[in-house]
């Protein structure tokens, strides 16, 4: 029988996507696994699988709209099947009126009422349901909006919250876990929620953005004039960037640790590398980068770590995010197994994920899963700039670029290559001795970069 | 009665807020008095609340039996014993008073009948109700619960024969063939309802410009509309100069307020009802620095007057003057005072029920106040005419009226004229009170076919989805 076809987490942190493009039509057969749709979510554009066999039978959603995590988007069902009902539920759905609407006048029997709960549940339903169990984050949206959304994984026991708590907590983007509740029995109310998005939300794990900001001192630089400025506002991606750095920021005790090297050795055997490949490709500088950072963390494993509250985890391989910019932001595709890999090899593979990262093409399983970073503003001029740490990682290396310097060889002073790298460290899991260990091993690579090749 | 002479707590007033104060207190281990130095339950047992809605449930049924043929009922020569009416009132004041008296017995408290005056150093001093001198007795916390009292206005004095106040209103010997009531309050109308159904030619004269003033205005404006059809005669904007007995009735000289020429009316009696005044006379309360300011005793944010170890809690700290109000400040002080850190009571969500036909019920802001402090608000209404259980009942039109913030729905107040409101409010004040928005509210189902579904379909009317209009 038909049913109603719901948004699916398609990035782990996402909330709602924008449907980009619907890559089958109503009437089109589907089987498990064909790609309908692309989504905008606040990671990339994804795909948009299917899991399951039929027609689709109604498309819920324009493209270019933006829709919230399991809100219905398609209905798909046997060829000619009366889909009237589920529409309109669709529709009750997400217009935010769902059970409200379907409200029994008089003419309801009992016999209408069992049928209608034994009737099997559309996925949906169920995730409904489940968030509603979870009465904690998001459960209930409130507003104009039905809870369609499943809510975020608990991670401890039931949250008690008004209703109108729960509905500023989703408009101030605060996390009532943490939020400590001065109405009766603990519940968390109305004033609760504001002194948090005033405080801060300071003991709000996840989304803190909105508490970030100091809306006193937004107002007070706001010019008069509004043809004065203009305000876009925040694109997915720019809404995940902003709640992630900021609370990188604010909640990972970052130390700073700097070195410069003679890039001279590394410059040459690039150099060389290229005229190997010759036609075949070309190896940057970066490329050379990634594959020695990678190697220095088989060499000092104690940096290839994270720190998960309770324990440090040390990750046995070693899989590097190369952070990319793409307009309106930046992602960081992984490396897997990058001290595993050739040069050209890994090479290749930075720029075949670069390239679809700036098409938002990537997959979710290749932006996820890295356990450092390598930032690289070299290729911008920037001689040196320190990264904020991409959590649960426990470092991330800033490289700045190549610049002409004088230095000091066997007593002389002579023209030399100078590259600074600057390591920034979690010191809660790399301590200033360790992270100094780790970067001169990092420079012994790249001062002798044949290394590499071992 | 105990000759004890040292309590922990001594609650002065037995009223809705006296006597709860006193269980409260016991109840959480503290040695507690109560002193009253009339009936037990205070006004509202003995004078206002109950009797009132025993006065208002005989003249409702009276006028369901004028009605009877409308609902296919045979009833011939319908008529009304006024005197037993009153005694039906009394009978159940008088049972319900002996059930506090059994409440403070069950909980140890000790109940001394006399006039309480407060001698400072956390001393009492009682003038003994039964004439047998005077007992003086000490306590480490005074709770002064000593309710209000009917005022009056200049140029209308008071003679308890003619020109009465509630008191004697609900026990006057004979129905009174006319009756002028000062004041549109929930008093006012409510006792112009009485009478009105009893067959009583009723004139409401009132200062401000619609009745029940305290209301949301469309509600003022239903009431009016009900009232005019009942035929109570309503002199809104009116103001009494002045009240003069004449005869065997009073003679009330009725001026517009905003100007005019001036009318003379004669009626039989004249009530005033034009609010109520502390009771803060002749307790010593000057005496031991509490503060008293227009008639209410002052108390800071705990109940606590200036007066160290003295709480004041009910209509004597001044308005809302309304026994649950009194009784849930009485439990907070009883608890503070055991050193509890009782919740604050939730003073924007105190619901307001008048008993008038139709029934008034309130909780939070009208959209007035909500205009006048720049909340944007949804307001959606239902009237009660369509719903099935308002036909079946034949009852009165009417209407709920619900405020909701626009930006996140949280409920900003609630307001209805009909049947059952003043029982269907006690939803949308846990609404209020447990912050309750609309999205919540529109989803519980309500039963059908019943009242209360007025409520939601005006819920729904706000976000533009009500069915059954």
């Amino acid at each position: 029988m038909a049913q109603i076809i719901g948004l699916p987490k398609l990035s782990p942190t996402m909330e709602e996507g924008v449907l980009v493009k619907w890559t089958k039509q109503e009437g089109d057969t589907i089987e498990p696994g064909d790609l309908i749709a692309e989504v905008e979510t606040d990671k990339a554009n994804m795909d948009f699988n299917i899991e399951d066999d039929g027609v689709i039978l109604k498309l819920l959603v324009d493209e270019g709209a933006t829709v919230k995590l399991g809100a219905p988007v398609a209905i798909i069902g046997e060829s000619g099947e009366d889909i009237a009902d589920l529409i309109a539920e669709a529709e009750a759905q997400a217009s935010g009126k769902g059970g409200g609407d379907q409200q029994a006048a008089d003419g309801v029997t009992p016999i209408d009422k069992a049928s209608k709960k034994s009737e099997p549940v559309n996925p949906l339903r169920r995730i409904e349901k489940d968030s509603a169990k979870d009465s904690g984050k998001g459960g209930d949206k409130g507003g104009d909006k039905r809870p369609a959304a499943p809510a975020p994984a608990s991670q401890g026991g039931r949250i008690l919250a008004s209703p109108l708590a729960k509905t500023l907590a989703v408009e101030l983007d605060i996390s009532l876990r943490g939020v400590e509740g001065s109405g009766p029995g603990g519940r968390i109310v109305e004033r609760d929620v504001r002194a948090a998005a005033e405080s801060g939300g300071a003991r709000a794990q996840g989304p803190a953005l909105a508490s970030g900001v100091d809306q006193a001192a937004i107002d007070a630089q706001t010019p008069e004039n509004p043809d004065d400025y203009s305000d876009e506002p925040l694109s997915n991606m720019r809404k995940r960037i902003a709640q992630r750095l900021t609370a990188a920021k604010q909640s990972i005790p970052h130390i700073y640790l700097t070195r410069s090297f003679e890039a001279s050795a590394l410059l040459a055997y690039r150099k060389r590398l290229n005229e190997l490949m010759g036609d075949r490709g070309k190896i940057s500088v970066n490329d050379l980068i990634i594959k020695a950072v990678a190697v220095a963390l088989r060499r000092v494993p104690e940096c290839n770590a994270a720190f998960i509250g309770d324990a440090i985890r040390a990750h046995k391989r070693i899989h590097v995010g190369v952070a990319v910019a793409i307009p309106d932001g930046l992602v960081t595709p992984v490396v897997r197994d990058a001290d595993q890999k050739g040069i050209g090899a890994i090479g290749a593979e930075i720029r075949d994920l670069a390239g679809r990262a700036r098409d938002r093409r990537l997959k979710v399983h290749e932006i996820q899963g890295s356990t450092f970073t390598v930032s690289n503003l070299g290729m911008f001029g920037i001689d040196h700039f320190e990264a904020i740490i991409n959590p649960p990682e426990a470092g991330i290396l800033a490289v700045g670029t190549v610049s002409d310097q004088p230095v000091v060889k066997a007593g002389k002073v002579v023209a030399g290559k100078v590259m600074r790298l600057t390591m920034s460290c979690d010191h809660r899991v790399i301590d200033g001795a360790l992270g100094a260990r780790y970067l001169s091993e990092l420079v012994e690579l790249l001062e002798n970069p044949d290394a590499l090749a071992l | 009665m105990s000759d004890k002479t040292n309590y922990q707590v001594a609650v002065i007033g037995s009223g809705p807020g006296g006597y709860v104060a006193a269980i409260r207190a016991a109840q959480l281990g503290l040695d507690t008095v109560c002193i009253e130095r009339a009936e037990l339950g205070g006004i509202c047992l003995n004078w206002g609340c109950i009797p009132t809605k025993a006065l208002l449930r005989s003249a409702e049924i009276l006028e369901l039996f004028h009605r009877a043929k409308e609902f296919g009922l045979k009833v011939e020569n319908v008529s009304h014993d006024f005197a037993a009416i009153v005694k039906r009132s009394r009978d159940i004041s008088n049972k319900i008073n002996k059930g506090v008296g059994f409440l403070l017995r069950k909980n140890n408290i000790d109940h001394i009948a006399g006039s309480a005056r407060l001698a400072g150093g956390g001393k009492i001093e009682i003038e003994l109700t039964d004439g047998s001198g005077k007992r003086t007795i000490s306590a480490d916390h005074i709770i002064v619960g000593t309710g209000a009292r009917a005022k009056s206005l200049p140029g209308v004095e008071l003679d308890d024969k003619h020109i009465i106040e509630y008191r004697r209103a609900m026990t006057l010997p004979e129905q009174p063939k006319s009756l002028l009531v000062i004041g549109a309050g929930a008093i006012g109308v409510e006792f112009a309802s009485f009478y009105r159904a009893l067959g009583t030619e009723v004139t409401i004269v009132e200062y401000l410009d619609r009745v029940v003033p305290n209301e949301d205005e469309e509600i003022s404006a239903e009431l009016a509309r009900a009232y005019k059809k009942r035929g109570i005669k309503l002199m809104t904007g009116h103001g009494v100069k002045s009240a003069t007995p004449k005869g065997d009735g009073v003679e009330v000289v009725i001026e517009p307020k905003d100007g005019g020429e001036a009318v003379t009316l004669s009626v039989e009696k004249v009530l005033v009802a034009v609010g109520v005044t502390g009771n803060v006379e002749d307790i010593g309360l000057e005496d031991i620095g509490v503060e008293v300011e227009r008639g209410f005793i002052k108390v800071d944010e705990n109940l606590r007057t200036a007066a160290e170890g003295v709480y004041a809690i009910g209509d004597v700290i001044g308005p809302p003057a309304l026994a649950h109000v009194a009784s849930a400040e009485a439990v907070f002080a009883a608890e503070h005072i055991a050193g509890q850190n009782p919740h604050p009571i939730p003073y924007d969500a105190i619901p307001a029920c008048t008993y008038c036909h139709p029934e008034i019920a309130s909780v939070g802001l009208t959209e007035a106040q909500a205009k006048a402090e720049d909340i944007e608000i949804k307001v959606g209404r239902f009237p009660f005419r369509p719903l099935g259980k308002t036909m079946a009942a034949g009852e009165y039109p009417g209407q709920v009226k619900l405020i909701w913030r626009a930006d996140n729905g949280a409920l900003v107040g609630a307001h209805m004229i009909g049947p059952a409101v003043t029982d269907l409010i006690a939803e949308m004040t846990l609404a209020k009170t447990t912050e309750v928005n609309a999205d919540s509210l529109i989803y519980t189902v309500h039963a059908h076919p019943t009242f209360a579904e007025a409520i939601k379909e005006a819920a729904e009317d706000a976000y533009g989805h009500a069915i059954h209009i």
